[in-house]
């Protein structure tokens, strides 16, 4: 008897002990972005273009890189939602319950969300050779887009169907036909969690490093238009960390510290979009 | 699961169909008649809208296809040039003179994401189970959201953290643990441990979806007989999900196999294979990540390259499929 009581109890402190080491590794990594970035904010990083020297500890800042993660990072979702949407619309509504083209739809989103974000940035690379286009923010958005179709639209098929039949079935019902149906009740429905799932989409399009590098390009300038080559955070996080200049490491650690509050804003809006969502289903 | 009926839903609700009657109320009274064809317009364009979304659809299943056929058509002058064996098992890179021996590259990725499985897995099983079985509803509350802030984190942040951090540490503390000198702190260690902590939330969160699905009863019946939680947890749940919890790791690592920037920041990026765990490796990711700049100056680089992404996809292809047929599977058995 005595023998399995303390197994019980070892087992329940390797549990506790794992779930500190996990939740304790998220804490360390905000705490060190912070502790090294906040000293190296200043108000010049975000207003400001790398001027002559930058990358040699000179003045400037990453206005750039954050303007192009913008542009980058919203036109990649815009593109994505252009596809998902209409897949979302036929996987729920048009298609067949229990149809093969459903089935495979379903499965290959879901083996596209774990192919690695570099085989997509060289499948880019491949398409822009194709294409006879330049390393450009168009073909930086294509790419990043691609990347994040199969997350928007596996979030937002999750979101579908738990709207209730029965509202689809109400709207049959009356006449509606598939199309009034889908955009009328069922993304109105729906449209908090849509928005949620776009959100994941663009959060995991800025912090991409992977598959904008051979795309998107690095450039000191704000893009202008589609064909100009863009900077994006991760790159100049990544590039100034590289140097062995301690100021602009610095400034890699502040790059770090703005990308953070970034990706965690977009997080709270989607958590606080999910709750007012949860309230309006059924 | 049944859940409340609020006032705001059935408000939500009869919004929703008001319109619908209104619409529905005003093609009657210009059309009379209740025929398919009374009001042509409303009815092509959910013809030609249906066919867009399955044109959209169609691509989507396409997508995976053509990322296929693209890196195949790209790698084709480095297969026609090297045999297969060679590019796969040949230590010897020097793409100056044509060699491209990928064995260096893909020992170092299996290592990194060896030393990544070992730390991660037996973490994220006992931190899921407790999670599952043991917190209480407040602990959980916070859990979740941390969760996938984790998940949310862009890999170059987990890079700088791992400079910082973990490199320091394996240099100064770990190597003096187990007394060896001289080390960088830049190894396939350093790598591994960066990639764990990138997969834990994956782990953790599909592991605890799995064990919420083993059924209450289950548990209830081996308790009832006298057994202790954790003795219902190793014998019962453990059993009853463990291919949900082998799927859950394959998708865990076959992330991790791919992801470059975080360890390529890290790892040290020597061409060798590594021999110990301090050792510098160079896994594929970082190999293609470091030399897109100069691909196209160097005859046979660029398709080399692409060469190593298709090997990338091809491995995480494989488990994917696997690990999503089994979860699948899963999900109909609860059905």
């Amino acid at each position: 008897m005595k023998k399995r009581k303390i197994e019980e109890l070892i087992f329940n402190i390797i549990m506790r002990v794992s779930a500190f080491i996990i939740f304790g590794s998220l804490i360390a990594i905000s705490a060190t972005i912070l502790i090294k970035g906040v000293p190296a904010m200043n108000l010049d990083m975000i207003t400001k273009t790398p001027s002559g020297g930058f990358f040699l500890g000179k003045e400037g800042g990453i206005l750039n890189a954050i303007i192009g993660s913008f542009y980058l990072s919203v036109g990649a979702t815009i593109f994505a939602l252009m596809i998902c949407i209409p897949v979302v619309i036929y996987i729920n509504v048009y298609a067949s319950e229990n149809s093969k083209i459903v089935h495979y739809t379903r499965l290959s989103l879901d083996i596209l969300y774990g192919i690695p974000s570099i085989v997509f940035g060289a499948f880019g690379f491949v398409l822009m050779l194709f294409l006879g286009m330049h390393v450009s923010l168009l073909a930086g958005m294509i790419t990043v887009g691609l990347l994040i179709i199969p997350i928007i639209a596996r979030t937002m098929d999750e979101v579908m169907r738990q709207v209730p039949v029965e509202l689809k079935e109400a709207s049959y019902s009356l006449g509606a036909t598939k199309w009034e149906t889908a955009s009328k009740v069922l993304l109105k429905q729906a449209l908090p969690g849509l928005a949620t799932a776009s959100l994941l989409g663009l959060g995991r399009a800025i912090g991409d490093a992977a598959s904008v590098m051979f795309t998107t390009g690095f450039t000191d300038n704000i893009p202008h238009s589609l064909q100009d080559p863009a900077a994006t955070l991760p790159l100049a996080i990544f590039f100034q960390l590289s140097s062995p200049i301690a100021e602009v490491r610095d400034r890699a650690y502040a790059a770090a510290l703005i990308l953070t509050v970034i990706i965690f804003a977009i997080s709270l809006i989607s958590r606080i979009l999910i709750k007012r969502f949860s309230k309006n289903t059924l | 699961m049944p859940k409340e009926i609020n006032d705001d839903d059935i408000q939500n609700i009869t919004e929703n169909i008001d319109e619908l009657e209104i619409t529905a109320v005003s093609t009657q009274q210009s059309t009379p008649l209740v025929k398919t064809g009374s009001n042509p317009l409303r009815v092509i364009l959910d013809g030609f809208m249906g066919k867009v979304v399955k044109a959209m659809t169609i691509f989507s299943l396409l997508l995976l296809v053509l990322i296929i056929i693209g890196l195949v058509l790209k790698s084709i002058p480095v297969l026609k040039d090297n045999p297969l064996s060679t590019l796969l098992f040949s230590s010897q890179w020097s793409p100056f003179k044509g060699e491209f021996g990928f064995l260096p590259f893909i020992l170092s990725t299996v290592y990194v994401t060896l030393i990544a499985a070992v730390i991660a897995i037996p973490l994220s099983l006992f931190t899921a189970i407790y999670l599952s079985e043991y917190a209480n509803k407040r602990f959980l509350k916070y859990a979740a959201p941390m969760l996938d802030i984790l998940g949310g984190i862009p890999s170059v942040i987990y890079g700088i953290w791992g400079v910082l951090l973990i490199v320091p540490f394996v240099r100064d503390d770990f190597s003096a643990w187990l007394g060896v000198d001289s080390v960088s702190g830049y190894s396939i260690l350093s790598g591994g441990v960066v990639l764990a902590v990138m997969v834990f939330p994956v782990v953790v969160q599909i592991v605890y979806e799995v064990l919420k699905t083993v059924p209450h009863e289950l548990r209830e019946a081996t308790l009832s007989l006298g057994a202790t939680k954790w003795e219902t947890i190793k014998k019962v749940v453990i059993k009853r999900a463990s291919p949900g919890i082998i799927a859950a790791c394959i998708l865990g690592f076959s992330r991790a196999f791919g992801e470059t920037i975080a360890v390529l920041m890290v790892v040290g990026n020597v061409v060798q294979i590594p021999k110990g765990i301090f050792d510098e490796g160079y896994p594929i990711p970082a190999l293609i990540a470091n030399n897109y700049g100069e691909m196209m100056s160097i005859p046979m680089y660029d398709s080399a390259l692409m060469f190593a992404a298709l090997i990338l996809l091809v491995i995480v292809l494989v488990f994917n499929v696997y690990a999503r047929w089994v979860l699948n599977r899963i999900e109909k058995s609860i059905k």
